[in-house]
């Protein structure tokens, strides 16, 4: 096998819409604002960009990119496929574009509006469902808040994780929303809150779930030679991975031998032998959060903690920031935005830099991951 | 206004056989004619040894409870009447595991690990899913 080529890209730019329940512009309109702001962000001009990297279920395609920002030639475009699994999968893959000297300067965005565009599990056209569907939503396990209870209650069962677990995950994150100007949530929340809160999918109350958001996304990307000449302080790409494991059924992932080893466990042990570190160099990590067990399965997965003892680290205020591994530190998709965690990667920029509203004392390294549950991927940035 | 429609699975070529037997109420598994490996859900080839000859075997229709959600509005509208409903994950005694809903059951008394055995709802004229009953 090839060399990894560790590092061999730096994030330059970052720019972002305002996140809202009905954003009143089309996706293509957001997607357009977040490029052009994460350019200027770089200080970089549309006609420099060579590369789109996009997920697989952005509406907007790379031609109507690249007409409406002049971009004259893309000689790298491509896309990643299982929705909030994609994001540091994109990420991943404009690095290697780089890297391989085929692109120099890839935007990768993603513009979503989920808060005022429905709900994807409940426009189905037709009653008949086929392929992995066909294994789950007729006895309707329907919404992804129901599958991922289902893996919940296995992880309460098998591991020992609670409700006051969960909530622990769900009131350290609004506590980072509060300080957070662009967060949609920023309502204090206490234990007694959260727990007060109506089911949803039991296991799963109301604050386990992720907004519901419109917003976009959009980061640029270049070799760390150029980004010493860019505006802002580089942000490189030690390493990106991507992982899905055996027998894997989309969202409802129960019928492997064993489902607690979740996608996450193979994109990580395929990230830290790519970064060459591990857990304990990690100063901060933007955990998926489209659900609150999502961030305690992944502690574990990543090898912060044991399997079982990811809740109880929780719980011990470890997430919040001046614990042990801040986390989530813009508020996450819990209380920040859901726009498929595109806003995960952005915060783990902002850490780098040191311009977070949540700042991490000394963060020179930081993880991201994106959706588990799904073929998932994850990200270690740090400092040049 | 009719009913919304329940989702009901389309069938495929390697689905056909399962399907049409639960609609005889019969519960198949879709089984390895060369290494022997049961698997669900059903598929072209055995992930183990790459064989595409498959047969279908009667599954004992017992298993145990591994997981379970109670859904709560707002739902799908085809299963609005039934909320707060159950939905569980069974693993069979065969090893494989399935989807289902918990009949005769009062939610709040499933537990892990509770045996299980198969019940049959026919709900629209060809298509019978598999349910599951406390034993």
């Amino acid at each position: 096998m090839n060399e990894y080529p560790r590092d061999a890209a730096a994030i330059v730019g970052i720019g972002h819409t305002e996140f809202s329940k009905d954003i009143g512009r089309p996706e293509r309109t957001v997607a357009l604002e977040a490029i052009t702001a994460a350019l200027a962000d770089a200080g970089v001009s549309p006609h420099e960009v060579d590369g789109l990297v996009k997920f697989s279920l952005e509406n907007t395609m790379e031609v109507e990119i690249a007409r409406n920002l002049g971009i004259p030639n893309l000689t790298f475009f491509g896309d990643v496929a299982y929705g909030g699994g994609a994001g540091c999968g994109a990420v991943g893959h404009a690095a290697m574009a780089i890297a391989a000297g085929v692109a120099e300067t890839v935007v990768v965005w993603r513009a979503r509006n989920r808060g005022s565009g429905g709900r994807p599990w409940a426009t189905r056209g037709t009653n008949r469902v086929g392929g992995e569907f066909a294994w789950f939503l007729p006895w309707g396990l329907s919404r992804p808040v129901d599958q991922i209870a289902m893996l919940t209650r296995r992880h309460m069962i098998e591991l020992g994780s609670t409700q006051e677990h969960l909530g622990a995950v769900a009131t350290a994150f609004r506590e980072h929303a509060q300080r957070n100007p662009n967060a949609m949530m920023r309502k204090p929340m206490t234990m007694e809150d959260y727990l007060a809160a109506r089911w949803v999918s039991e296991p799963l109350r109301l604050f386990d779930c992720c907004l519901e958001s419109d917003g976009a996304l959009a980061l640029v990307m270049t070799t760390p030679e150029r980004a010493k000449d860019l505006k802002q302080p580089a942000v490189l790409v030690c390493a990106a991975s991507q992982g899905i494991g055996p027998d894997h059924l989309v969202m409802a992932n129960y019928f492997t031998a064993n489902p607690m080893e979740t996608p996450a466990r193979f994109a990580a042990q395929e990230l830290w032998r790519l970064a060459g570190m591990g857990p304990d160099d990690i100063d901060c990590a933007q955990f998926y959060d489209a659900f609150s067990p999502l961030v305690i399965i992944s502690l574990e997965e990543y090898g912060f903690c044991k399997p079982g003892d990811g809740g109880p680290f929780a719980a011990e205020g470890n997430l919040r920031l001046g614990g042990a591994l801040p986390c989530n530190t813009s508020g996450g998709s819990l209380s920040e935005a859901y726009v498929h965690g595109m806003n995960l990667v952005l915060e783990g920029v902002r850490q780098i830099r040191g311009s977070s509203t949540s700042q991490v004392d000394d963060c020179n390294a930081l993880l991201v991951t994106s959706g588990n549950g799904v073929p998932t991927s994850s990200l270690v940035l740090r400092k040049p | 206004m009719s009913a919304p429609q329940r989702p009901v699975p389309e069938f495929d070529d390697v689905t056909t056989a399962f399907w049409e037997a639960c609609a005889r109420h019969e519960l198949l598994l879709q089984t390895c004619s060369s290494c022997g490996v049961v698997r669900h859900p059903p598929r072209p080839v055995c992930p183990s040894c790459l064989s595409w000859d498959y047969t279908w075997k009667p599954a004992s229709g017992r298993g145990r409870v591994w997981s379970w959600v109670i859904a709560h509005p707002p739902v799908l509208p085809a299963f609005a009447d039934k909320t707060p409903y159950n939905v569980a994950v069974v693993q069979l005694d065969e090893g494989v595991r399935m989807v289902g809903n918990l009949v005769d059951v009062v939610n709040d008394e499933i537990r892990d690990g509770m045996p299980v055995e198969v019940a049959w709802e026919d709900v629209e004229d060809g298509v019978t899913l598999p349910q599951w009953r406390p034993i």
